[in-house]
């Protein structure tokens, strides 16, 4: 007998037959009145920020407040003010030296922050992760309240990756003593146009 | 070694067991700002509870549902009965490829396999990512904590150890500067692997995925960039469907640290370009769990830690003092329940408060599953011989009712009497650390009397 069918056998034969249904998970949840300003409040609180942008104009946001950065990459075609093709290398680790990614997210959570990225044309998703600094393009329309409609969007039917980012990586593993900046991006900023 | 002799090393720094109490009572006040925020709480555990009630109930069926889809994608699966395979699983899957340098992120499974020394005994430099793990590694210790593994470490304690394994400058313990120190010297690490493994939070059986949450990234980092993902599950983490991650995901961190969620929430259904993600379905004993009413609900468990950090034991014995992979109420019943005799002092390592099964956001009722084990310790011959004879005369006592009186009025009249070191000689084991209360002069039952006579 394989260890497959040994797990499997033990458990039939421990479990007794069961008539106990799966529930809605569509429960009432919270509704926030201004759910830009629940999001703004959420994502600082976990050492992030959200900006609107009236104009639309990335560049010159990136321009203004990156001015300092050497590398700077982007997976969205409409960013002109990169310098390196984040997709051209062929391993992720030469990404290693990315000083800010300019990634797109499909909508952010009111409720905590968060913004959900999947992208399907991001060749290494090691970037979101490597890059010193992360910038969040997100459509100023799509926001929503919490995770249950957050889920409602989301779908696997395909081999795939998708992460919910909320603000920078942090640890308090020392003394619960926060510090922003583990392993991943020191900083999140993220944009809504 | 028991957990009072454990616990026993642990308390004889007054000072320090004050300072971890409070330490892990701060991250229950965050639980609780966390949670009081929202309305729906008390609806999220309910659903969250009946999700798993009925998942555990059909877990044959949705194993096999998992393994069907996660292959479909392209995921390899394997199937281990115990730590052993597990670990030999792990390895081939190295060694096939060449893999020498293995970078971890956490995984409480892969610590009560003792997956680290088996493989560096097989000639695989096997790092610990999380900031936390990394510390306890280095420092040749387990975890004290599930979520927070350095939790019983005061930063100049981690100030030596980077001293002495990153060369970090002298005396300085600054939380900041230590985490930069570890974030550097860890970037080389994840460059230079050749394989990563993570745990897994929840595997979903309609998807054929995992998810993976972190804070530090550390999980992603490592397997967004080696080329092979191993990703050891234990066979109670499946969950239905994608959307159950709604209610999952809106419970762990708020339970776990009191945050919202946590910084990465991550859904893996593919391994990198030209990569290869592997999972093992681990069993060791849970199967076996799952025939007794009185326990199987700990299979619920999501590894969040909110009943660790609510324990008032935990918080003054500290997590070394169980001895078992995880402590607090949660690993006290699974030890319990994969060993009763091995872990027969963890149901005893509480006082009933159920303050556990009141945090607990899957609803285990964990507090009466100790209450249980405790009975069955004593029904297994399993309980000291001390303990045992003097519950038996309690019982014989406590039986007869004027006897029990007499017994009481003695009590009270000899007791106070009493000078200190025969009161708290060896014998009595309840003093240690502990003081009699005041006597009374008169019993319950005789101040009752007086007040009826009286009206």
């Amino acid at each position: 007998m394989t260890s497959r069918e040994s797990i499997l056998n033990n458990i039939k034969k421990n479990i007794p037959s069961s008539t106990i249904e799966l529930p809605q998970t569509n429960i009432a949840h919270a509704i926030y009145k201004d759910k830009n300003e629940k999001f703004k409040t959420s994502l600082a609180s976990v050492g992030g920020n959200a900006v609107w942008l009236e104009d639309g104009n990335i560049d010159e946001f990136v321009r203004k407040n990156y001015s300092n950065l050497e590398i700077i990459v982007s997976t969205c075609k409409e960013i002109t003010c990169t310098n390196r093709d984040a997709n051209k290398p062929n391993t992720p680790h030469a990404l290693e030296n990315v000083d800010l990614a300019i990634i797109e997210a499909e909508f952010g959570v009111a409720e905590n922050g968060a913004v959900w990225v999947k992208n399907s044309n991001n060749r290494h998703r090691a970037l979101y992760f490597l890059a010193t600094q992360l910038l969040i393009i997100v459509n100023k329309n799509n926001i929503v309240d919490t995770m249950h409609e957050a889920y409602e969007r989301i779908e696997f039917n395909q081999a795939g990756y998708g992460t919910f980012i909320s603000g920078p990586s942090k640890t308090a593993d020392i003394e619960q003593s926060l510090v922003i900046g583990a392993h991943g991006p020191t900083s999140a900023c993220v944009l809504f146009v | 070694m028991g957990h009072p002799q454990l616990a026993k090393k642990f308390v004889a720094n007054n000072e320090r067991m004050k300072w971890h109490d409070k330490a892990i009572w701060f991250v229950r006040k965050k639980r609780d700002l966390a949670v009081h925020g929202l309305d729906e709480w008390e609806d999220l555990r309910e659903i969250a509870k009946q999700i798993k009630t009925h998942t555990i109930n059909k877990l044959d069926f949705y194993l096999e549902e998992f393994e069907k889809n996660a292959q479909q994608k392209g995921l390899h699966v394997h199937w281990a009965k115990d730590a052993e395979e597990h670990n030999e699983i792990v390895l081939k899957l190295l060694l096939n490829r060449g893999a020498k340098k293995l970078v971890k992120s956490k995984s409480m499974l892969t610590e009560e396999c003792h997956l680290n020394p088996y493989l560096e005994k097989n000639g695989i430099k096997v790092i610990d990512t999380d900031l936390g793990e990394r510390i306890v590694q280095l420092r040749n210790e387990p975890p004290s904590h599930i979520v927070l593994p350095a939790i019983h470490l005061k930063k100049e304690d981690v100030g030596k150890t980077f001293e002495k394994f990153l060369k970090t400058q002298k005396g300085n313990c600054d939380p900041t500067y230590l985490t930069r120190a570890a974030r550097n010297h860890l970037r080389k690490k994840f460059l230079n692997a050749d394989a990563a493994l993570t745990g897994v939070n929840f595997g979903i059986a309609q998807t054929g995925g995992i998810v993976v949450c972190t804070n530090e990234g550390n999980a992603d980092l490592g397997v967004s960039l080696a080329k092979l993902h191993i990703a050891s599950m234990g066979i109670e983490k499946i969950i239905p469907r994608l959307e159950d991650l709604s209610i999952f995901t809106r419970l762990l961190a708020r339970s776990a640290t009191g945050q919202a969620i946590t910084s990465y929430t991550s859904h893996f259904h593919a391994p990198i370009e030209h990569g290869e993600m592997h999972i093992i379905i681990v069993d060791n004993g849970r199967s076996n769990i799952l025939q007794n009413e009185d326990f199987k609900q700990s299979l619920h468990c999501i590894r969040c830690g909110a009943c660790i950090n609510t324990c008032p034991v935990y918080r003054r014995s500290g997590g070394h003092s169980y001895g078992y992979t995880i402590p607090g109420p949660i690993g006290s019943t699974l030890g319990a329940s994969k060993d009763l005799k091995a872990n027969k002092t963890l149901p005893f390592a509480c006082t009933l408060c159920a303050s556990c099964s009141n945090v607990c956001p899957v609803k285990i009722d964990l507090h009466n599953q100790l209450y249980k084990h405790r009975q069955n310790v004593v029904k297994r011959g399993l309980l000291g011989t001390k303990k045992y004879a003097i519950l038996k005369v309690a019982t014989w006592v406590m039986k007869h009712p004027s006897l029990f009186d007499f017994s009481g009025k003695m009590a009270r009249l000899i007791v106070p009497k009493l000078p200190r070191n025969i009161l708290y000689s060896k014998v009595n084991i309840w003093g240690k650390k502990r003081e009699l209360p005041k006597f009374p002069q008169k019993s319950f039952k005789e101040l009752y009397k007086q007040r009826e006579e009286k009206k």
